[in-house]
């Protein structure tokens, strides 16, 4: 599997990165590097095997529904770029 | 040509938790912005989510009343799109493992049929914070109150056929998840919203139309109206020789209007993985039994036993159970006054007309099982009428006052004593000298209706007060002298 030009235009806008066009054509060459890596290990059988969803033999601990966090936000506001009226303002967006 | 409609829904349904799914943050509704809003919930750098038992729990026990069986090793995975109220820029969500496998829910309709929908799977996410778009000097406000609130995901097959099927359906949804306790089925707070995707085919044809998805609808009438507009908008679209874009849709419930939102080729591609931060949480057989050991008794098991029990009717009943509040109020009520029927009288008669005046919920009133459990307790002893009842009752939502204070505060207690009343239907035959001659003038069969006359100027001189029985009695006595 290899990817295009295009391709790494919409992963990019989708993860809101901006990468400048004299950069887009190293940036599909890497991409279709680690393809090729994807690819070679495509072909070990995987049939009956089970698909990791994490790769630590542990299993998930579970909190008892309690609330524990008290009000925070005027420390959390101070890393804020901007606040007001307990808001977090961020530029507009309009659906 | 005949269309046949064909719907899916995927409902949202905010789990009854106190603190968050990954935090011990409150999901109390209506705080202040950003009061309830931790380091988690903003997702600040080095914060790792703990998954909350609670809600792992709820979801179990919705699976289990479905007849569904619980995936033992489930995962949550990261569903990645861009959205300010978003912090953590995905949403710690389900997709290959979800926690509730397929079940399945039956409905009644109209015409007494039942018809099976099968749910094909219910997986647990977080919900995200609020945006407000009121002008911030050109800027957009978040609240992130409301993220991280645990939700369970409910997606049905396409297998409804009707806006009645979707409804019903909806409304058998609300009734479970409110009967079995996961969620407070508040939708004017948004614990219950759906997703609706539509589609129409030619009636006979196999393969689905293309479909269109409406979003975030928060009320039964709404999903109604919207699911209406979608169908007559795509037939017309068809029959005048164009095709379905596949697309997400806003349907704005005031205004009645649906517009487009985005078309699949716009559509988030939302490069799910396994969510790094959370191992997979093992489901054991002990769990599943302890969950099912908890779950409370299903609407159509109420329904049956208030049958049985208290001699209901079974359109009553059937009203009772469709939420557990009610059905609650019902018992505690019912116990405290021992009269089942005048109960349920009550509850579906004035009180669910005043709620509806009001437009608010049982629990939202100030109404209690104990005041209104005073109140029928002084109809049952005849301290007052059915009649007064009605006019205590009003002031008891009023001034929050049980019935006993109103009834003694407004003098309001019925009149039995025979002297009294003897006094009042004296006073009303003699001011009334033409109508006693009329009807000792008429024959018998017309005297009943004639006699109304003088029961309502006695009920009126007694302020409504004296004792109904007593005073026909009495009256039936004077006339007849």
């Amino acid at each position: 599997m290899s990817v295009q030009i295009d391709e790494i235009r919409k992963v990019a806008k989708l993860a809101k990165l901006s990468i400048d066009e004299s950069q887009v054509s190293d940036v599909c060459d890497g991409f279709n590097q680690i393809l090729g890596l994807v690819d070679k290990m495509q072909q070990c059988d995987t049939d009956n095997i089970k698909p990791l969803a994490n790769p630590h033999d542990a299993k998930q601990r579970l909190r008892a529904d309690e609330v524990t966090a008290t009000n925070e936000r005027d420390k959390l506001m101070q890393v804020a770029p901007e606040t007001e009226d307990g808001l977090f303002l961020v530029p507009k967006v309009i659906d | 040509m005949q269309w046949e409609t064909v719907i899916g829904l995927e409902v949202h349904v905010q789990l009854a938790t106190q603190s968050k799914i990954f935090s011990g943050a409150s999901t109390a509704f209506g705080q202040s912005p950003n009061t309830q809003a931790n380091a988690v919930d903003l997702a600040l750098p080095g914060t790792l989510p703990v998954v909350n038992e609670q809600a792992v729990d709820y979801a179990i026990r919705f699976g289990l009343a479905i007849g569904s069986d619980i995936c033992r090793e489930t995962v949550f995975e990261r569903k990645n799109y861009f959205y300010p109220d978003l912090p953590k820029n995905y949403q710690t969500s389900q997709m290959d493992a979800p926690i509730v496998e397929a079940g399945h829910l039956d409905i009644q309709l109209a015409n007494g049929e039942e018809k099976r929908i099968r749910i094909h799977h219910a997986h647990l996410e977080e919900d995200a914070g609020k945006s407000l778009h009121e002008d911030f000097h050109g800027q957009t406000g978040i609240d992130l109150n409301r993220a991280g609130t645990p939700l369970l995901e409910i997606v049905t097959e396409p297998d409804i056929r009707s806006i009645e099927e979707a409804v019903a359906f909806a409304k058998k949804l609300h009734s479970l998840v409110t009967s079995i306790e996961v969620s407070d089925g508040e939708m004017s707070q948004g614990s219950m919203r759906f997703d609706v995707n539509i589609s129409v085919r030619p009636m006979g044809q196999e393969e689905f139309g293309t479909r269109t998805e409406t979003k975030n609808l928060n009320s039964f009438k709404f999903m109604e109206d919207c699911i209406a507009l979608e169908v007559e908008r795509q037939i017309e679209v068809l029959e005048s020789g164009g095709s379905i874009t596949q697309e997400t849709r806003l349907y704005n419930g005031q205004t009645k209007v649906a517009k487009s939102m985005r078309t699949k080729e716009e559509a988030n591609d939302y490069r799910y993985f396994p969510c790094p931060d959370l191992l997979p949480i093992e489901i054991t057989d002990e769990r599943i039994e302890r969950v099912r050991g908890e779950l409370p008794e299903l609407p159509e098991a109420k329904c049956a036993r208030f049958i049985e029990a208290f001699g209901l009717s079974d359109y009553d009943a059937n009203l009772l159970t469709q939420d557990s509040t009610t059905a609650k109020f019902f018992e505690k009520t019912t116990g405290l006054c021992s009269d089942a029927k005048l109960v349920a009288n009550w509850l579906l008669g004035d009180v669910a007309a005043m709620l509806n005046a009001q437009e608010l919920t049982l629990s939202e009133s100030k109404l209690t099982p104990e005041l209104l459990a005073g109140l029928i307790s002084r109809i049952k002893d005849k301290t007052i009428s059915s009649k007064i009842a009605k006019t205590v009752f009003e002031k008891m939502m009023t001034e929050g006052l049980d019935a006993d204070a109103i009834i003694e505060k407004e003098g309001l207690k019925q009149e039995s004593d025979e002297g009294a009343i003897e006094k009042m239907v004296d006073e009303v035959l003699a001011a009334n000298p033409e109508q006693v001659a009329n009807y000792k003038a008429a024959p018998p069969e017309k005297r009943k209706k004639m006699s109304g006359f003088f029961v309502g100027q006695i009920m009126k001189a007694s302020k409504g007060k004296a004792n109904p029985g007593v005073v026909n009695q009495l009256l039936a006595k004077k006339l007849s002298d």
